[in-house]
């Protein structure tokens, strides 16, 4: 039975898979026959052991008048099936030990990036190569109404993101991996990359992708209520693509770059901090600020978003630790900030009509 | 009351109608028999079980179709979490427990537990446990939801119910150490003159070993849950890296128990097996001594293994390396246990009664299971299947096919010795085969999910997993209502049937079997005779 | 109370409610415990109705123990049984205890270091990881504490403690009543102080050392590894003055007093550990 994967491999269409994903790497090749040989393995221990138990089971019945055998006891056989499978270990031992070796040597990359696992959804940062400096978080797009059956699934359904990772075919790519709450896991199965992202420290792993493309995988360890809503994709491009992409990435950072000297009007303030909230206040918050109590309190009506600014602006800063509640100032600039907890003072019932400016955040983010 | 609780004692009784001591529920509160002590757990274990499959099939009916259907993602976390802790805590340990109590005294030829009253407590521990981790789904927050390992920091997260949950685990702790105290005390003082450890029955042997791993184990999980437990109310760091602690640290300490615990569900099982297989083929166990080193080796080995369920929290590679080989090490002596059941039907004469067939349905399954447990052992491999379906696959056959189809298997073996009634072969068959059929149709299917790398803990999967997964649902639900039957037999054997004998399996072995059926309120209150037929091996 | 059973024969209890008293202390004991610490209204009475009926149920179980020990119920398999029993209860304790000197040795060995280390050094910056430490988020100072203080007077104590113990069994063993009384009470009062100190210990880590349960890594498993420490010892002293007590009822034998022997040996556990806590929480 164990047997069924093997045979059918390569058969197999997208929907009844029976193997791993096709590798896009030399290590998750590597990987992948390891798997195979494994799977032989046991099939053929399997069968061996139960082409026994089947022949006892036809011959050696009862009904058939098979009276018992009178024998409890032979050190030969005893010794033959401790010794055999030791053997059998001894020998799996070593391709599994090689390919673990490599796996582990992020030595020499070309590029490094910087991974941040947040509830839930995933922050890129080049910190070495040509896209130093670019720096972005990355959601999951598919549409609620998918997700609530409303409407019909696309075709990558739970495995799209607004903005990917993009990386250049053939180079090997280093990730620097970190969380900012609880441990989340970056995976992606076409490269056989899986490393927990754990707060507090730095976990790397690497990859090497063979051919352009777009790879998908999933965040894989339980993270909080939205686990399953946080992918993981990869867009790996040609080396031209790639400059392309970079020197796009820079010119529209320094676009978006913010004067932190402008003095910010109500309503532009408002539509700015919709959006902020929406990418990163709305998944526990609820885009109508109802929150999800008693884990996730509303901010529609909230003492907090109702008091004084300072304290609104202190919880979105530093959060609260010990909680879901992030310390948004390591993740947002100051005129995010502004402009997100304006939002939430003048969204829904919480028309309290109060500008705030980045100028005020940056006060109180050195306190 | 005293006075004739002596007249009581001073001869063997057929039946248990003694006009003395408490009766109706009073008796069943304040008892110290182990006949009704086991009874007590083997009743809240088969509860706790519908409890805990309710709520996987509630998990199954949501993952039936891609898309949230009837959960919110907080809730299916809740369930995923207390199915886990209930199905282990509250199912499989407290029923093999029951065995434990009904069986080992009689094995052995002790008149009851060593500590009776003790032994009482052991079981009255277990509904408080069960209150709390079930009322905390209903509190502000609900239960916790952080998948029966509890890792931090998402548990520091959790409200209130995860404080519950940690109470529970603190008290089916003791409950475990004192009934793991009871069973090691009675094994090593209370066997029959004669019956030396070596000629003792081989379920006495698995759960010697299972004691000992509980007494060494639940107090590290205890240890890990208070920590938790500070670092959530009182401030401390252990698991916080901006104080010097390490999130990974509960790791560590949770799979230094959370490993032993799995052969803590495993051995009782092989236990039953050595007593079913060879009563069914009618010819000894094969290989007694060898089976009993290889129990004792398991519980060793598996204090060194713990890691492998870490291999992608960044540890060393020497770390990795380690935990690799240490634990394809396990592979051998679980080997031996297989390769002696097998020789022991070899050239055996052979019928197929629910017992066998459960034993039967176990060794195939719990080896299927065992070898994917050797793929998940290889590091780089298990770094493509780690929090997979795959994994899910693997521990429900192992946990469900292996534990639960064992414990079957013993329900049917001795429920003639506690009824005194035949069960009704032909429903117990049905049963069988049912389960075995929808088992698999539920599990098996697992394996290609977990290799296509569909994430387990997920209430909603992307499209290319639906057709596996709604295959594992309807097998699911067939698994879960076919375990109804279970009831059915053993209502009918309890008000009625056949008369059993005292041997009602004619290559029945040990002590157990020399007694009447149903076996009279006290037994053995003199050591018996220790006759070498009875001895095992 | 109980029909002495014939020496031969295994001493099986009656029916008896107090198990079921005992869950329901336990229940009502986390039931408090999960209200307090969520500081919801009323946890504090419902902690403290555990904790009574805990007692209760404690003087009950046992009362009905010594008075059964002491009709002669309990044969020499018996007494094997609770010898076996303690054993492993003891066990269960070193297990316990080994969670948390495991926890100290992974901060110390792994954790801290790694955290120091140059591979971290971009979520980190500067920290130095030198033990003792509150961890690289740590702003205020704290002074750890010293071994060869008050730790090195209650290494003394609690290892005087073992012998007047042992000296006192001495008596036991040659009925010499007044050595055992003696011997116990000095246990005892060794052990009291020992507690006195401890906690004057606490006083001054909290009010001048500004060390702390919060104190990160260090303080944690500092407060902890010795918090649970000195519980058990409190629980040792409790235990040894109801057998002093018994002892002046004319309780035990020279040849019968498991009980004793018992608490004899949770002493030098409870010794043992404290020798383990001296060398790697003060003195390393
Ligand atoms: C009853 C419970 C039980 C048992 C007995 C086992 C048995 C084994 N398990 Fe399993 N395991 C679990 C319960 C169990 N497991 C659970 C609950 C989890 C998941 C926990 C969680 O994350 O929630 C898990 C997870 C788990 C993992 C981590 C997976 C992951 O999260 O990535 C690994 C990795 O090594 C593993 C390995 C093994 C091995 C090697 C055995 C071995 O003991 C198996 C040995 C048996 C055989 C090999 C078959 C018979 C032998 C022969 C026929 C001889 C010849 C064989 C050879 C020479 C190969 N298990
Ligand atoms: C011994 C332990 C044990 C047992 C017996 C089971 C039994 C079952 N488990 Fe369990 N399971 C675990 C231990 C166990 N499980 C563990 C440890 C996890 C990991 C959790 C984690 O990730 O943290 C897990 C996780 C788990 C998952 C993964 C969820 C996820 O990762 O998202 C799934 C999904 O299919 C599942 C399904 C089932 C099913 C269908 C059964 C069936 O076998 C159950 C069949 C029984 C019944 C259905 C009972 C019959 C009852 C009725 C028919 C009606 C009810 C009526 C009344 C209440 C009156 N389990
Ligand atoms: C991962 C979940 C999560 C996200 C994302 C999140 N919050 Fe929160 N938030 C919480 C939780 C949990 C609390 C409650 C903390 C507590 O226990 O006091 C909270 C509390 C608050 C409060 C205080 C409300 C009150 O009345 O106590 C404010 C204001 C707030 N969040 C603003 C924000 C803003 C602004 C964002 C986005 C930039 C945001 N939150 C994103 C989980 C989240
Ligand atoms: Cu992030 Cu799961
Ligand atoms: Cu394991």
């Amino acid at each position: 039975m164990a047997g069924l994967p093997g045979l059918f491999a390569g058969t197999a269409n997208a929907a009844w898979e029976l193997n791993l994903q096709a590798p896009a790497t030399d290590l998750a090749r590597r990987v992948y026959d390891l798997h195979s040989l494994l799977l032989w393995v046991i099939v053929v221990i399997f069968v061996g052991v139960f082409a026994v138990v089947a022949y006892s089971l036809v011959f050696h019945r009862k009904s058939k008048g098979h009276k018992a055998a009178d024998f409890h006891d032979n050190t030969t056989v005893e010794i033959a099936w401790t010794v055999i499978p030791t053997l059998i270990l001894i020998a799996i031992a070593f391709p599994a030990t090689s390919t673990l070796v490599q796996m582990r040597d992020t030595s020499q990359p070309d590029m490094t990036i910087k991974v941040t696992g947040y509830q839930w959804k995933w922050g890129y940062e080049y910190v070495t190569g040509d896209a130093a400096g670019v720096k972005y978080m990355s959601v999951l797009s598919t549409p609620r109404d998918q997700i609530e059956n409303k409407v019909p699934k696309g075709e990558h359904y739970l495995l799209e993101v607004d903005r990917p990772l993009v990386v250049p075919v053939g180079k090997k790519v280093r990730l620097l991996l970190t969380s900012s709450d609880v441990i989340h896991n970056w995976s992606v199965p076409a490269f056989a990359v899986k490393t927990d992202a754990v707060p507090g420290f730095l976990r790397d792993t690497w990859f090497r992708a063979e051919k352009e493309g777009t790879y998908r995988g999933q965040c894989s360890e339980l993270c909080g209520k939205d686990h399953g809503f946080m992918p993981v994709v990869v867009e790996v491009v040609s080396a031209e693509k790639y400059a392309a992409w970079t020197a796009d990435q820079k010119k529209a950072m320094a676009a978006v770059a913010d004067d932190p000297a402008k003095v910010w009007k109500l309503d532009e303030l408002v539509a700015r901090g919709e959006k902020v909230y929406t990418a990163n206040c709305a998944a526990c918050h609820q885009p109508n600020g109802q929150g999800l109590p008693p884990a996730f309190p509303a901010l529609d009506g909230s003492k907090i978003a109702k008091g004084p600014k300072a304290a609104h602006l202190d919880m979105v800063i530093k959060g609260k630790p010990g909680t879901a509640m992030a310390a948004f100032g390591a993740q947002l600039s100051d005129t995010d900030i502004a402009a997100v907890v304006a939002y939430e003072r003048n969204a829904w019932n919480n028309k309290l009509g109060e500008v705030i400016q980045p100028a005020e955040v940056k006060a109180l983010r050195g306190k | 009351m005293q006075a004739s609780q002596h007249a009581a004692h001073a001869g063997h009784h057929e039946d248990d109608s003694h006009g003395h001591g408490p009766t109706g529920l009073m008796r069943w509160i304040t008892t110290t028999n182990h006949k009704d002590i086991g009874s007590m757990y083997l009743w809240f274990s088969f509860a706790m079980f519908l409890v805990g499959g309710a709520m996987s099939l509630i998990i199954r009916t949501e993952l039936l179709s891609p898309g949230l259907q009837y959960l919110s993602p907080e809730f299916y976390n809740q369930m995923l979490t207390l199915h886990a802790l209930i199905m282990v805590f509250g199912a499989i340990m407290p029923a093999f427990v029951g065995f434990a109590n009904w069986m080992i005294p009689m094995m052995i030829g002790a008149p009851d537990m060593a500590f009776a009253r003790m032994n009482n407590w052991s079981f009255w521990l277990l509904p408080p446990a069960a209150i709390l981790l079930t009322a905390s789904l209903f509190v502000p927050g609900g239960a916790a939801g952080t998948g029966w390992t509890l890792y931090p920091p998402l548990s520091i997260q959790m409200g209130i119910g995860m404080d519950m949950a940690i109470f529970a685990v603190h008290i089916l702790g003791m409950s475990s150490i004192m009934g793991s105290i009871n069973i090691i005390t009675t094994i090593l003082n209370m066997r029959t003159p004669g019956m030396t450890l070596m000629k003792m029955p081989l379920f006495c042997w698995t759960w010697l070993v299972t004691a000992f791993l509980l007494i060494a184990s639940m107090p590290i999980l205890a240890g890990a849950v208070t920590m938790l437990l500070t670092d959530r109310h009182f401030g401390t760091s252990f698991f916080n890296a901006a104080g010097g602690g390490d999130p990974v640290l509960f790791q560590h300490i949770f799979w230094f128990f959370g490993h032993p615990e799995v052969y803590i569900i495993a051995l009782p099982a092989f236990g039953v097996v050595s007593h079913v297989i060879p009563a069914f083929s009618r010819k000894h166990l094969f290989g007694y001594t060898s089976m009993v080193y290889a129990i004792a080796a398991i519980g060793l080995i598996s204090f060194f293994v713990w890691a492998h369920h870490m291999y992608v929290t960044g540890i060393p590679l020497t770390g990795q390396l380690y935990f690799m080989y240490a634990t394809m090490l396990i592979a051998i002596p679980t080997g031996v246990k297989v390769f002696n059941w097998v020789t022991t039907m070899w050239r055996g004469s052979l019928t197929f009664e629910t017992p066998m067939l459960f034993a039967l349905g176990f060794l195939v399954l719990f080896t299927i299971g065992g070898l994917t447990g050797l793929v998940l052992a290889m590091t780089a491999v298990d770094i493509q299947l780690q929090d997979t379906y795959y994994v899910v696959a693997h521990f429900h056959y192992v946990m469900v096919a292996g534990a639960l189809f064992s414990a079957y298997a013993g329900l049917y073996y001795w429920l003639p010795k506690w009824t005194g009634h035949m069960y009704n072969e032909g429903l117990g068959k049905l049963h069988f085969w049912l389960s075995m059929i929808f088992f698999n149709i539920a599990f098996f299917p697992q394996h290609f999910l977990g290799l296509a790398g569909m994430p387990r803990r997920i209430p909603d999967y992307a499209q290319q997993f639906a057709d596996f997964n709604m295959i594992s649902s309807i097998g699911s639900f067939g698994f879960g209502f076919s375990q109804l039957l279970v009831l059915v037999v053993v209502f009918q054997a309890m008000k009625g049937g056949a008369k059993a004998e005292a041997r009602p399996w004619d290559g029945a072995r040990g002590l157990e079997w020399t007694v009447p059926s149903p076996a009279p309120h006290h037994t053995f209150e003199e050591p018996p005779p220790f006759d070498p037929a009875e001895a095992h091996g | 109370m109980s029909h002495p059973a014939p020496a031969s024969r295994y001493f099986v209890p009656d029916p008896s409610h107090w198990p079921l008293v005992g869950s329901f202390a336990l229940l009502l004991l986390a039931t408090g415990a999960v209200l307090t610490m969520n500081s919801i209204a009323n946890g504090g009475f419902v902690l403290m109705g555990g904790f009574a009926v805990m007692a209760v149920m404690l003087f009950g179980w046992f009362g009905r123990v010594i008075g059964e020990s002491e009709s002669g119920s309990y044969n020499l398999q018996v007494d094997r049984s609770f010898r076996w029993a303690m054993a492993w209860f003891i066990f269960s304790e070193v297990m316990f205890f080994a969670a948390f000197f495991g926890a100290l040795f992974y901060v110390r060995v792994l954790s801290v270091p790694d955290l120091a280390s140059p591979e971290q050094a971009g979520l980190w910056e500067g920290f130095k990881g030198q033990w003792p430490t509150a961890g690289p988020a740590a702003k205020d100072l704290f002074t750890p504490m010293h071994a060869w203080g008050i730790p090195a007077i209650n290494t003394l104590l609690l290892l005087s403690s073992g012998v007047t113990l042992t000296w006192a069994h001495w008596g036991l063993v040659a009925n010499k009543r007044q050595q055992l009384i003696t011997g116990l009470a000095l246990t005892i009062l060794l052990g009291l102080v020992f507690i006195g100190l401890q906690a004057y210990e606490y006083a001054e880590a909290y009010s001048h050392l500004n060390l702390k349960m919060t104190t990160g890594v260090y303080g944690s498993t500092f407060f902890m590894l010795t918090g649970f420490h000195g519980f058990h010892v409190t629980l040792g002293a409790t235990m040894l003055i109801v057998i002093l007590l018994r002892t002046l009822k004319g309780h035990f034998t020279a040849e019968r007093h498991f009980a004793f022997e018992a608490v004899a040996w949770y002493w030098h556990f409870v010794d043992v550990v404290w020798l383990g806590l001296f060398v790697v929480v003060y003195w390393l």
